[in-house]
């Protein structure tokens, strides 16, 4: 059975580097519906994996802020794919400067509403339809960063751990349904994002983060980190009690 | 406003090296809120960093300068015609991933230098020429034609039919035109992955030249690795390498079920700089003995080869320019009409005999005739290309003397591999450099587009210059 998997925020560059590997597998085929708000891009993306791939690829505009009109995006996904959605991959995130957010909030606002508010909003409506089919799976991009609260990045770090419990929750929900959830953890990753920041650790491929969340929806894991040496990290840190976290440089 | 990294950039060869900001743009607007700034920047494009020298670099100084756009990211297929095998791609699309995608669907670069690590649109701004120049021309003849972002925010369609002075300013134009934003390239249909190389030992350079002329024209390929520290009665002993893609019927048995299976090796690296004396006059010259002795052991003979081997032995050394350690290396490729060219390769090759400089790899080809380029590289006649380590000035004075030579012989040097020569010895050795200047005035009025090699060969103005 070949059925549609949408990619939301098609044009970062880990969403570019998961459906071109979709968009290889032969056994099964996926079919890819690319939703983004910059439909010039998205279009060139999905034109590339056509005569990449010989892909089937479909697009859709999305802009996650637009929460009144996320249901009838959802419903147009749905007749995209003939009634025949199996998964959703929710791959956009912002990342807003955390010196000037501590004294803007509007960036941050924002930001609470792209990483945590939309995605809450449209996975809701992913989750109401697979549930209802009793298949399917829903993947997500948190990051290391919703670990633990870094006085660097605490501010971007606290809405990937707000999607993360979501996640979570949605995953003990849906689990009776059979439908999978994933949450997909990356270090940093040598993206537009990233560009230029300095940031904790190396920088990893998208191609390698998108093996792994491929292998992961393959596996149906539930929380993955990738590159996978972020694990035993994470749960290191994880384990600093307060007192001393509290005095680190981090 | 996209954001910029300060770094200290290279080009393949090490040096030199200059601070520059560099962009990365994810997305096409990006590149064009980028050249709206006015903020009194300038900005040159670079692929994958395999120019030699200082042709992707922007050096930032206290008058400004320094942008450089990086295009990786600017990658993606656009169209693929099979019936036509006319392929259309952004211009950071490398020739790595064109093989990939493409060689199993039976087409291959229809012109490729000795990296498959460069980019569509590097190898445009280079004019880039592969083993086939003599019978194929260089990269320009196969483009159909491109599109260009110009300094006034327009994307200027060029082809021979519509702004063909674009089209040839930009055709070896290193970059100063505009930025490339995409390109229809013809494909060359092949049967298989594989070729079928005629080996063949020449004891001096005149007997090279002398069969070069004899049947050169019958090899879609053909190449001469030289044995530069051979001098006297054996100047010039070489190894003449010729051939063109096999069809299936010629394969054996084996590869005929997978006419396009490469058998995938692991890549080397050379993980950090060799010291200076790893290659030091006496390895180099035992590797070139060696070299020699190895390929005219078995006599002259003919073999199948894939195509990673026969077109891209180095990449599989990744970062093989470390070996020259941190002071890099600088590659020389000079080009000599016919008339002048014996003449002219056996002076340039005595002067590096006498200087008792190994060159790593010195190589020496056939070419045909140029296209229009108005900076276009290849001319009529033959080219030698050498890598020499950077040991300072005493090699700086060699090189000057070997522009020389060039120059007298009515040839010239290749942009893309150069890193240190003067505007005069370039304007005499570049006919149309005039016409080139008059391009650029009229489609960068301001002299956005600039380059550390722009500048230095009188291409781009300076950053006093700039009336913008």
């Amino acid at each position: 059975m070949t059925g549609h998997v949408l990619i939301l925020g098609a044009t970062s560059g880990i969403a570019r580097a998961i459906a071109s590997r979709l968009a290889a597998q032969r056994q099964p085929g996926h079919k890819l519906i690319l939703a983004g708000r910059d439909m010039d891009e998205v279009n060139r993306i999905a034109t590339d994996l056509q005569v990449r791939h010989g892909a089937e690829v479909s697009q859709v505009e999305f802009d996650a802020l637009a929460f009144d009109r996320h249901a009838a995006f959802f419903a147009e996904c749905v007749d995209q794919s003939d009634d025949n959605l199996t998964g959703v991959v929710l791959c956009y995130g912002t990342m807003a400067d955390q010196d000037q957010g501590e004294y803007n909030f509007e960036q941050i606002h924002r930001m609470i509403e792209v990483n945590y508010s939309s995605a809450v909003s449209i996975l809701n409506l992913a989750a109401q339809y697979f549930e209802q089919k009793r298949q399917g799976f829903i993947c997500a991009l948190s990051s290391v960063a919703a670990d633990r609260g870094r006085p660097s990045n605490y501010l971007y770090g606290s809405t990937k751990a707000a999607l993360s419990t979501y996640l979570e929750g949605l995953r003990a929900r849906l689990a009776k349904a059979g439908v999978h959830v994933v949450t997909v953890k990356p270090g940093p990753v040598d993206t537009a994002m990233t560009w230029g920041l300095a940031v904790a650790g190396p920088l990893a491929d998208p191609d390698r983060v998108a093996a792994d969340v491929c292998r992961a929806i393959r596996k149906r894991k539930n929380v993955v980190y990738s590159p996978w040496f972020w694990r035993p990290i994470m749960a290191a840190i994880r384990m600093i009690p307060q007192c001393i976290f509290k005095r680190m440089k981090l | 406003m996209p954001r910029s990294v300060l770094q200290h950039l290279a080009g393949w060869g090490l040096y030199p090296t200059e601070p520059c900001r560099v962009y990365r743009p994810a997305k096409l607007r990006e590149v064009r809120q980028l050249l709206n700034g006015c903020d009194g920047s300038t900005y040159i494009s670079r692929g994958l960093g395999r120019s030699y020298g200082d042709a992707a670099l922007n050096r930032q100084d206290a008058c400004g300068g320094g942008g450089v756009i990086l295009h990786d990211q600017l990658d993606r297929l656009i169209a693929f015609d099979p019936q036509t095998n006319v392929l259309e791609a952004e211009a950071g699309l490398s020739f790595d991933t064109i093989i990939d995608v493409f060689l199993r669907r039976g087409v291959f670069c229809p012109v490729t230098p000795g990296t498959k690590y460069v980019t569509l649109g590097g190898a445009i701004a280079a004019d880039v020429h592969g083993k086939n120049q003599h019978r194929d021309g260089s990269i320009g003849s196969f483009i159909i034609d491109f599109e260009l972002l110009t300094a006034s925010g327009e994307v200027l369609t060029c082809s021979r039919r519509q702004n063909p002075d674009v089209f040839w300013a930009t055709i070896g134009g290193m970059g100063l035109t505009g930025v490339i934003r995409s390109a229809r390239l013809r494909m060359l249909p092949v049967e298989s992955a594989y070729l079928t190389i005629e080996y063949r030992r020449l004891a001096n350079l005149d007997d090279l030249l002398d069969r070069l002329s004899e049947d050169d024209d019958r090899y879609r390929y053909s190449v001469a690795w030289i044995d530069c520290l051979a001098g006297g009665k054996s100047l010039g002993r070489s190894i003449l390498m010729r051939g063109d893609h096999t069809p299936v019927a010629d394969l054996s048995a084996d590869l005929r079920n997978d006419p396009f299976a490469v058998p995938t090796r692991r890549k080397l690296a050379v993980p950090f700089f060799l010291p200076r004396f790893v290659l030091n006059p006496l390895s180099v010259k035992a590797f070139n003995a060696l070299y020699y002795a190895r390929a005219s052991g078995g006599g002259d003979k003919t073999a199948v080869v894939d195509y990673d081997s026969f077109f891209y032995p180095l990449d599989s050394i990744m970062n093989w320019n470390r070996m020259y350690g941190k002071r890099g290396f600088l590659q020389y490729q000079a080009a000599l009409p016919p008339q002048s060219s014996r003449a002219g390769l056996i002076q340039l090759l005595e002067k590096l005999v006498a200087s008792k400089r190994a060159s790593f790899l010195a190589v020496l080809k056939t070419f045909g005739p140029g296209n229009d380029g108005l900076l276009s590289f290849p001319m009529a006649g033959h080219t030698l290309s050498l890598d020499l380590a950077n040991t300072g000035g005493e090699l700086f004075g060699l090189l000057d003397e070997l522009d020389r030579i060039v120059v007298e012989h009515g040839g010239r040097v290749y942009l893309a591999k150069d890193a240190r020569m003067t505007r005069q010895t370039f304007e005499a050795m570049y006919p149309n450099t005039d016409a080139f200047g008059q391009v650029k005035s009229k489609v960068d009025p301001n002299g956005l587009f600039s380059s550390s090699l722009g500048r230095r060969l009188g291409l781009a103005p300076g950053p006093m210059e700039r009336s913008g």
